[in-house]
């Protein structure tokens, strides 16, 4: 609506490796290694194949998760803060991160009144609990609470998800408006001030021309006046 | 990544069991070499477990489809097989390790930091990637010149050389033979550096395969010295682990199209 190019992108959505992360997870026979890799390998693709080419092309890009959650769900499950992290050195920063931040107890109840609990969302792999509920409180309670952390470090924008999905939206708009019209601006500064220096440059090429000009005029042999002299 | 300094696989393990890798580039012979030492351990009694680099189910068939696709980048081609290695090390390696018994890697983390870093990823970043591996006991490393290697692949039972294999990725020719030549010249290098930086046992593999395997045997034999064979059963095991390492398969071109 606003003209902008977008593209969307999301956790697990690569092409590569799509199949490979479901068919891992019904499994169920992740290490925390092979885990974390596999989303590593999942990013990579994406970043390479559809996020650095679009935003090379100037697209907006959206993407839904990034590697926060790698890091938050790494931690969780006791890897190294500093491993996860290195893993993922290759990646861009972004422009902008919104977390929508929720309290475990009315993610429990959205959970169940829509899709219901699953094994993964659980981190039943982490046998944290004896059943579904617990064990999701659990981890996603963990999951919370590392992400506040990160918040904190990496600056994410906080919107409050337990408001109504219109006034999210209305909140994330208000983010993302200014982060667009400032490169906007930005752009556009950079086109003028790249049109002000063509100009420029021009102009003193143009002088330099005129001045070799005016001298080869100056070092013009004298005779050629002359004539209209006398 | 100052992680790598003090990781793990620059540390001795602590477990009871012993891991012992062999090295080299395509060709080398260090398949044949790993697999009489695996019968020649088995003989003496010692439950030997093998497992071989990028064999995991769980990435085995991305990797496949990848390859063939040709959509890997340097990148997540490097992932790929720190992904598989993981899988590995966490289910078939770890376990047998910590109970004492022996185990044998056809490849391991070296390959990657060779191959990656001639594919041009970070070498600070493959080793941080890596830094949750286990310091093997033993790694040998087969030195072989690129033509001996050639000579044997092209000859040998595959007669042919994989897209790969010989970096056809990079870009370096359109020749298979030529970019096989140069890619793994530079691999070939990166392997050289990596022998000093992790003290990997240099092996001569133009010699002939029974002249080496004397060697490996003297020189495993000093590295189980201390070591105590443990094994739960005394019955043969051969239904479950032979299996994965008779020669038609491990040296095939069944087998060989899928480790690179």
């Amino acid at each position: 609506m606003q003209g902008y190019g977008v593209l969307t992108t999301g956790w697990t959505r690569s092409e590569l490796m799509a199949k490979t992360i479901a068919s891992a997870k019904q499994g169920n026979i992740l290490d925390p290694w092979s885990y974390s890799l596999l989303y590593a390998t999942d990013f990579a693709d994406r970043l390479e194949h559809q996020i650095i080419p679009a935003l090379r092309s100037g697209f907006v890009v959206l993407s839904d998760r990034y590697i926060y959650t790698a890091f938050a769900r790494n931690v969780v499950r006791g890897c190294d803060r500093e491993w996860i992290r290195g893993v993922f050195g290759f990646a861009i920063v972004p422009d902008l991160v919104c977390y929508l931040r929720i309290d475990v107890d009315t993610l429990a109840l959205r959970v169940i009144e829509s899709k219901g609990m699953t094994y993964w969302e659980s981190g039943m792999d982490m046998r944290l609990g004896a059943d579904l509920y617990d064990s999701f409180k659990k981890y996603q309670g963990m999951i919370i609470e590392e992400s506040d952390k990160m918040a904190e470090e990496f600056g994410f924008q906080i919107v409050d998800a337990r408001r109504p999905p219109e006034e999210i939206q209305e909140a994330l708009r208000a983010r993302i408006l200014p982060i667009l019209k400032e490169s906007r601006t930005k752009r556009i500064s950079k086109a003028a001030a790249e049109k002000a220096a063509a100009e420029k440059a021009a102009a003193e090429k143009l002088a330099e021309k005129g001045a070799e000009k005016s001298s080869e005029k100056a070092s013009e042999p004298a005779p050629v006046k002359e004539p209209a002299t006398t | 990544m100052t992680t790598a300094a003090k990781a793990p696989f620059t540390m001795p393990h602590p477990y009871p069991g012993k891991l012992i890798v062999v090295e080299g580039i395509d060709g080398s012979g260090k398949s044949t070499q790993l697999s009489l030492m695996r019968k020649w351990l088995d003989s003496q009694g010692n439950n030997v477990f093998f497992t071989e680099w990028n064999s995991s189910e769980l990435v085995k068939e991305t990797t496949r489809r990848g390859k063939k696709t040709k959509v890997l980048t340097p990148l997540t081609f490097s992932l790929l097989h720190a992904t598989d290695f993981a899988n590995r090390l966490y289910h078939q390696i770890l376990p047998p390790l910590k109970a004492g018994m022996i185990v044998l890697a056809d490849r391991y983390m070296y390959t990657a930091f060779a191959r990656d870093a001639v594919r041009g990823v970070s070498h600070s970043w493959v080793r941080h990637l890596y830094s949750f591996a286990v310091k093997p006991d033993l790694a040998f490393y087969f030195r072989v010149p690129i033509e001996v290697s050639l000579s044997r692949l092209l000859e040998g039972t595959r007669a042919e050389l994989k897209y790969y294999e010989a970096g056809m990725d990079l870009g370096l020719s359109t020749n298979i033979v030529e970019s096989f030549k140069i890619f793994q010249s530079r691999v070939l290098n990166e392997y050289d550096k990596i022998v000093d930086e992790f003290g990997l046992t240099v092996m001569d593999a133009t010699l002939e395969i029974d002249e080496q395997q004397e060697q490996v045997r003297e020189i495993v034999s000093k590295t189980l010295a201390s070591y105590k064979p443990k094994r739960g059963s005394h019955a043969k095991r051969e239904a479950l682990f032979w299996r994965r390492f008779t020669l038609p398969e491990s040296e095939g071109a069944e087998g060989e199209a899928d480790r690179h």
